[in-house]
């Protein structure tokens, strides 16, 4: 379709900020806005992904604690990465795109949430397998 | 009958501007073929939306399967069968090295992006180098990993825990490889064809796995790594 | 080299399996002697084989569609004779054999029937309705295509080379590991399915994009017509599921292969893992194929009873609702596993919940019917069929969602007479109808009436008379898959099912009959017009065929029932709106790619199958430097001239006149 293949970035030099994107796009296309956003990117990471390893070797945590703080600190690296990396804004212009993630992180919520859930239970309730088939034989 | 004789996508920026968050309404019947929002009812989205967004519900997918990996490993972390448990077989040293890597190649993956707005083929080509190298530094790390365990005996065969393990890691590993071969046919690509339009529709999307690759891994070393050391 | 092949896999001392695979393989090389003898390759590969065209797709999947459909028919004739025939006696067919016959039965009809069928609707239709040219990705779209077309060569493939799965339509582990199915099989099943699920994927992708990011200038969401929306929500669920399918498919693979333990009963392997997983993505592909099914009937009714669709937003709240509800009541199949009263209750709650989600579309179905001037045409025939036959099989879903009731009658004939009522009452129903309402869209004529009405009818008596027995089998305790039956008492019921299959053929003969006594006398059916049902959406805005470009200058429309409102314009104002101003449009251009991914996709999952490591190496290596090929090319599209364009559109306005002259002629208003 030809108005499909005409590309408005091109023509007008400059989007406007109101304009759809596609994720990992940004309004402006100018290279040191995005030298900006991956420069604060990798410093928040390096934060995070280091108190995380140090978080896990760490002594004066209470220990049942630790695996929650790890938790946390990864969806808060995977929040950085989705902000400075790949663009994801709360404007308009991204409602599609946040809609879609949500959806996403809906479904791998109920997989992993479900699975754990049902198979606990599971383990709860019935003998393991491998005591079944010592019964078998 | 003014808009028709416009080029599409100044009527549609006009329009936009008359209806910023697209909630359909707008001037009707008064304008030819636009170039819309893809939301609301401005006509269909631009190529470049259009291959971007196709690829990120694509992500999405690819995501979804690595939470099936997820899910295995979670159920089986304790089905260790006698054999070794996950913490006996983290290197924490070698797995900071491993995030190092990837951290550091999404960062020149994003700048190498910078670059292509600028339309600057050697910074492109300098940062997807980068980014690549980084790639496969990370994949080296990770085959030293496995082969270190698989010489010691400690093989996915050996337990239900280890199956999962393997799977998990190996499946990202799988996938950053793939990427590498991606990001090698992208570099040829550049140089060979220049920034032409469908060609920075592809930057885009490698940009977009990669990225999405180094989230699968904040994932693969909290829980499997990080939690899995302390246990 | 050549792995586990080896003669003995051509099954040379079986002689069901050797006569059908002799008889097809003498069909297929006649089919291709006669292609090559009347020269038809050329045209072929042109227009077919390479074409990116939604709507060439379409007829494709759906023809693919129909030939498995009648395939899986035909192993279903046999499990219904012989289980008629192996009371307290042998039956013909022998326990491994039969194993292989129910296992291929459900497979091809969910993967290769009902999928194919449902996606080609959808590609056909959906482009249409939004008012654009194409898909998304066009190329891709010929990619799935080809892949799930591959899928299906592979499971008829194993009719004659090797054996097909015995372990039923979803291989449940352990059965399925190695130790217990070391023959070949499994791997068929598992890769045939892989492959195909790949192409459905890449389908639902390209479906959610359309949808979101390609409407035709004036079309809001909340315009859309009713089948835009449940292919939305069909393609969210395809993206959000078959992932989980590939997964759990990849990782039983990896057992058989190398010997893990995902699934397996020793070292810490975990069985009920696969369950899990199998229906998280089992239990929303129902929905998949129901939800499109639906929006065909949402669009008959709202023609054939001359109203707009009662309730639009409610009906789009309900497939949502769907939508969501669905990925959240896997469990309810295998509640018996014992995961306990809390894991059930939960369950329970949310599979009856989604029973509502169905009741308001029944209910908004019948009072669009209510004060409308209904048409008995074909396609509303299979659409009344379908809401009594569904209801019926909708509450007996509820009846099996109540965990106790489940208890009792879990793994029986009541379960297999519940599915059947749904996804044949459902889906395929939903199938012929749209099959019906579209083919003059596709090619020009409409089919005919009177051997359309003998084939509803032999399908809806033929359908009742075969599975009600079921359900009466069921409570009196016989379960499902049962290669041979010690009870007496049973016999009346099976041998009334085995009469009910005897119709349902009558019911296939009469299809095979109006498809061929409508193109024989296709000039009495052609539709000149475009508009053969008096439509409402966009797809009969365009002549019939529909041009490849679809529309001459995108539709510009304003709210629901976009075509509806241009009609009513130009009845009202007895002149079609004034001629758009042609211009040049670019088409994306043919590519076998698709063709090509599918030789080596088959390729690649033949040698895994038989563990010949050197050629699926080679094979994905060769399917890599196609892809490269195909990114490397410089044409991505063909101009159609504005010339071209006008020359076709003042044909359909020409055609449109007549209709509109007609109208006013009969002094009829809409």
């Amino acid at each position: 379709m030809s108005n499909l293949e005409f590309d408005p970035h091109e023509y007008t030099g400059t989007l406007d900020k109101r304009e759809d994107h596609a994720p990992g796009d940004v309004a402006e296309e100018s290279a040191g806005h995005w030298v900006l956003n991956a420069n604060l990117g990798l410093g928040f990471s390096v934060v995070l992904t280091v108190a995380s390893f140090w978080a896990a070797g760490a002594h004066w945590i209470w220990g049942p604690a630790v695996p929650m703080a790890l938790i946390v600190l990864a969806i808060a690296q995977m929040g950085v990465h989705l902000v400075y990396f790949l663009h994801i804004t709360t404007g308009p212009d991204n409602t599609n795109n946040v809609l879609a993630l949500a959806y996403g992180v809906l479904v791998v919520f109920l997989i992993l949430a479900g699975s754990v859930w049902i198979m606990a239970h599971l383990a709860d309730n019935m003998m393991p397998m491998d005591k079944l088939m010592d019964m078998a034989r | 009958m003014s808009d028709y004789d416009l080029p599409a996508a100044i009527a549609t920026l006009r329009r936009v501007r008359e209806d910023p968050n697209r909630l359909g309404r707008r001037g009707h019947g008064d304008a030819g073929p636009a170039l819309g929002a893809g939301h609301g009812a401005t006509g269909p989205a631009s190529k470049r939306v259009i291959v971007g967004y196709g690829f990120w519900i694509f992500l999405l997918s690819d995501i979804v399967m690595f939470s099936c990996f997820f899910a295995a490993f979670a159920v089986q972390r304790e089905a260790t069968a006698g054999g070794p448990t996950i913490s006996d077989i983290v290197d924490l040293r070698r797995v900071a090295l491993e995030t190092a890597a990837l951290l550091l190649s999404s960062y020149s993956c994003g700048l190498s992006f910078a670059a292509t707005n600028a339309r600057n083929r050697l910074w492109t080509q300098v940062f997807l180098a980068i980014t690549a190298a980084l790639g496969l530094a990370f994949v080296l790390l990770e085959a030293q990993e496995f082969y270190d365990l698989v010489r010691n005996g400690v093989t996915p065969q050996r337990s239900g825990m280890l199956t999962a393990f393997f799977g998990l890691v190996g499946l990202h590993g799988v996938h950053v490889s793939i990427g590498g071969l991606w990001l090698a046919t992208m570099m040829a690509q550049v140089q060979f064809k220049g920034f032409r339009t469908e060609i920075v529709h592809r930057l885009i999307c490698f940009n977009l796995f990669w990225h999405a690759l180094d989230i699968v891994w904040i994932g693969i070393f909290t829980i499997v790594y990080l939690i899995g050391a302390g246990s | 080299m050549l792995g586990k092949l080896s003669w003995s896999a051509i099954p040379i001392h079986e002689p069901i399996p050797l006569i059908t695979s002799v008889v097809m393989i003498v069909v297929i090389l006649g089919v291709l002697g006669l292609i090559t003898f009347k020269g038809w390759w050329p045209y072929l590969w042109r227009e077919w084989i390479t074409s990116v065209d939604h709507k060439r797709i379409g007829v494709m999947y759906c023809l693919l569609g129909i030939v498995m459909l009648i395939r899986g028919f035909a192993d279903a004739i046999m499990m219904r004779s012989h289980q008629a025939l192996a009371i307290n006696a042998a039956g013909y067919l022998p326990p491994e054999h039969y194993n292989q016959i129910f296992s291929a039965h459900g497979t091809i009809m969910i993967f290769f029937a009902a999928m194919p069928l449902v996606i080609g609707v959808m590609n056909f239709v959906t482009p249409l309705q939004l008012g654009v040219r194409d898909v998304a990705f066009p190329t891709l779209n010929s990619v799935s295509f080809w892949l799930t077309a591959s899928g299906a060569l592979l499971v008829n493939l194993s009719l004659f080379i090797g054996e097909f799965a015995r372990t039923g339509w979803l291989p449940y582990p352990p059965l399925s590991e190695a130790t217990y199915s070391p023959g070949v099989g499994v791997d068929y099943y598992l890769w045939a399915v892989q492959i195909s699920g790949i192409g459905t994927l890449m389908t639902g992708v390209n479906f959610v994009t359309t949808v979101l990011k390609m409407r035709c200038p004036g079309m809001g969401y909340f315009s859309m017509p009713m089948f835009c929306w449940t292919t939305l929500a069909a393609s969210l669920l395809i993206v959000a599921v078959f992932p989980i399918l590939t997964a759990t498919l990849a990782m039983l693979s990896l057992d058989r292969f190398f010997g893990w333990h995902y699934f397996s009963n020793d070292l810490g392997g975990n069985p009920m893992m696969f369950w899990n997983l199998i229906w998280a993505w089992g239990h929303p592909e129902v929905y998949i194929l129901v939800l499109p099914a639906f929006g065909i009937f949402s669009e008959i009714f709202s023609t054939f009873s001359g109203k707009p669709l009662f309730g639009y937003r409610s009906m789009v709240a309900a497939t949502l609702f769907i939508c969501l509800v669905s990925l959240m009541v896997w469990l309810h199949h295998f509640f018996t596993m014992g995961s306990g009263p809390a894991v059930n209750t939960a369950f329970g709650i949310s599979t009856s919940i989604i029973a509502v989600g169905t009741g308001v579309k029944i209910f908004n179905w019948i009072f669009t019917m209510y004060g409308g001037r209904v048409r008995f045409s074909v396609p509303m025939l299979w659409s009344l069929g379908f809401i009594f036959t569904f209801v019926i099989g909708g509450m007996t879903g509820v009846l099996l969602a109540v965990p106790p009731a489940d208890f009792v009658l879990h793994n029986s004939m009541f379960l297999v007479a519940h599915f059947h009522n749904v996804i044949v009452g459902g889906v395929v129903f939903a199938l012929f109808a749209g099959i019906h309402y579209w083919f003059p869209k596709a090619f020009g004529f409409r089919l005919h009436e009177g051997w359309g009405k003998a084939a509803f009818w032999c399908a809806f008596i033929g359908f009742w008379v075969t599975f009600a027995p079921l359900y009466v089998l069921g409570l009196e305790g016989m379960t499902r898959r049962l290669q041979h039956v010690e009870i007496e008492a049973w016999r009346p019921m099976l041998y009334l099912s085995v009469v009910g299959v005897v119709i349902l053929i009558a019911g296939v003969v009469c299809q095979i009959t109006q498809l061929v006594v409508s193109i024989v006398r296709r000039d009495a059916l052609r539709d000149l017009t475009g508009d053969p049902w008096d439509g409402r959406s966009l797809e009969w805005a365009t002549p019939s065929p529909a041009p490849f470009f679809n529309f001459a200058t995108l539709p510009d429309v304003a709210g629901e029932e976009a075509y509806w409102g241009i009609k009513l314009q130009a009845i009202e104002s007895q002149q079609l709106a004034p001629e758009p101003r042609y211009a040049d449009i670019e088409m994306p251009v043919n590519s076998p790619v698709g063709f090509y991914t599918a030789f080596f996709a088959t390729v690649v999952g033949f040698s895994l199958v038989w563990q010949i490591w050197w050629l699926a190496i080679l094979g994905l290596a060769a399917a890599y430097a196609g892809f490269v090929v195909f990114a490397w090319r410089d044409i991505h599209e063909v101009h159609v001239p504005a010339e071209e364009v006008a020359r076709v559109d003042r044909a359909r306005r020409a055609a449109r006149e007549a209709l509109l002259q007609r109208l006013a002629h009969q002094g009829a208003t809409p």
